[in-house]
């Protein structure tokens, strides 16, 4: 049982990091607050990934002459890049967050789709009058 | 009980994972969005930490370099053009609560099929890694093992990681990088990425309809 | 922002040596943890600074937007561009041996050229994103300092 705790506990800490931020996605209509939730969600995305990687007794993939082993370097190139694109995909979702808030006046969904409502049922009078 | 290596490093493992769960925890009660993003970057340091004893030092780099310097300056300049306050308090979603302990319980469900945390037999070592260590040890010789993978192995891969950033950056040009002239007296002419050199007017959208 | 001496005075001490290094990230990321990603960022950061320290229409000053917007694809380019002098040169796309006599230093000098182009791209993406925003914010009073 404990070493089932010890082997494993890195994932199950790491998932419930991961559903906090799912939580906050699925739960909060602020729309800034989705994208950090939505970071958070990343972020323990990558730390699964690198916990995967990871060699007891390891170093750090870096080549020193001497021999020792190394903890994976793949899942680190692949979340390396990742992370970057991670920030622009952010700075992109928040540049739509500006955009509607130029547009609707507000950052809240509950409003927006209020606004949406009140904006179809206006065209569709427009439309029969 | 012997104090190896291991066992000090589970210890800090464990106590940056609490850490940054608080943290999570915490930027999901705060309302302030200031203190929102001031979580975040503190999320990005823990979990840089946390990296690191997980021996990725490129990955911890990127993300204290990405998630506490530039992440939180796009969301200040963000709350800057939008809102510094969420509208509602945050209240108990059950349709949340059912989708996060689902998934969670489904996750969890399956952990006891991934391979031991630190195991040196894992797959993922097995496979094609050897290759990549033998190989940047005698036929690149480049001491970084994560750069040869990344620049030479995976090349494609980060070429199209790039081609993604580029397309990215250009959305966000598109979207925000013509100045607005209506309240601050902004022309077109000092527009930061000028997209309608004529001054065209359809691009505001909320005098529509 | 004549009030903020301190941050000003730092910043001006503290930007050469983060320019700097960036470019040893950028340069010594063969040998140690680094390359074009981070250094891409950390160079950025130091425009970044910049610009929050002494004013958007200074910054525009140091890189014009004309320049920004030319950087973004150029390093995206180079990368490509390394990648066809592979074709050209009778090997595959990406492939660097065929770059240098030498299989190892062609590979040595393919890394280095596309950390380059990975580095410029991603410096001038972070800073006309940056810039977008800040080209959409109203300028600080003096006296809201």
């Amino acid at each position: 049982m404990i070493e089932a705790l010890i082997s494993h506990y890195n994932y199950w800490l790491i998932i419930i990091l991961m559903m906090l931020g799912l939580y906050v996605v699925v739960s909060r209509g602020n729309l800034v607050k989705k994208i950090v939730g939505l970071n958070i969600f990343q972020t323990s995305v990558f730390l699964l990934y690198i916990s995967l990687s990871k060699v007891s007794g390891g170093t750090a993939p870096i080549l020193t002459g001497k021999p020792e082993s190394f903890s994976n370097p793949l899942p680190h190139v692949l979340i390396l890049t990742a992370i970057v694109v991670g920030i622009s995909t952010t700075a992109l979702g928040l540049a739509l967050v500006v955009r509607i808030r130029e547009s609707y006046g507000t950052i809240e969904e509950d409003d927006i789709l209020i606004a949406e409502r009140s904006q179809d049922v206006s065209e569709r009078n427009g439309g029969s009058a | 009980m012997t104090t190896s290596p291991d066992m000090v490093i589970i210890i800090i493992d464990l106590v940056l994972l609490t850490l940054l769960c608080l943290t999570a925890f915490a930027i999901m009660l705060v309302r302030h969005l200031f203190a929102v993003v001031a979580l975040t970057g503190a999320f990005s340091l823990l979990s840089a930490g946390l990296l690191v004893t997980l021996d990725a030092v490129d990955v911890a780099f990127t993300e204290a370099a990405v998630g506490a310097g530039i992440s939180t300056v796009l969301m200040l300049g963000t709350l800057a053009l939008t809102k510094r306050r969420e509208a509602t308090k945050p209240k108990l979603s059950p349709i949340g609560l059912m989708i996060i302990f689902l998934t969670g319980a489904t996750l969890i469900y399956a952990t006891p099929d991934m391979p031991k945390f630190g195991a040196a037999d894992s797959p993922g070592l097995m496979h094609i890694v050897p290759d990549y260590i033998e190989g940047s040890k005698n036929d690149i010789a480049v001491p970084n093992i994560v750069t040869a993978i990344l620049a030479s192995y995976r090349g494609y891969d980060t070429l199209g990681e790039v081609a993604v950033i580029f397309t990215a950056g250009m959305g966000v040009i598109i979207l925000l990088g013509r100045r607005r002239e209506d309240e601050y007296g902004y022309s077109e002419d000092n527009a930061a990425f000028p997209l309608h050199p004529e001054g065209s007017d359809n691009t505001t959208g909320k005098d529509k309809s | 922002m004549r009030h903020h001496l301190i941050l000003r005075v730092v910043s001006k001490m503290l930007i050469p040596f983060i320019l700097l290094f960036g470019l040893y990230v950028q340069f010594h990321g063969d040998f140690g943890p680094g390359g074009g990603f981070q250094a891409g960022v950390i160079f950025a950061a130091a425009f970044i600074l910049y610009a929050l320290v002494f004013g958007d229409d200074q910054a525009r000053k140091v890189i014009p937007d004309k320049a920004l917007i030319l950087l973004v694809p150029m390093g995206l380019l180079i990368y490509a561009l390394t990648g066809f002098a592979g074709i050209l040169l009778g090997g595959k796309f990406l492939d660097y041996d065929v770059l240098s006599s030498d299989p190892t230093q062609g590979q040595h000098l393919g890394i280095l050229v596309i950390e380059l182009g990975v580095g410029i791209t991603v410096a001038a993406v972070m800073i006309s994103i940056f810039r977008a925003y800040a080209g959409r914010t109203k300028a600080i009073d003096k006296e809201d300092w």
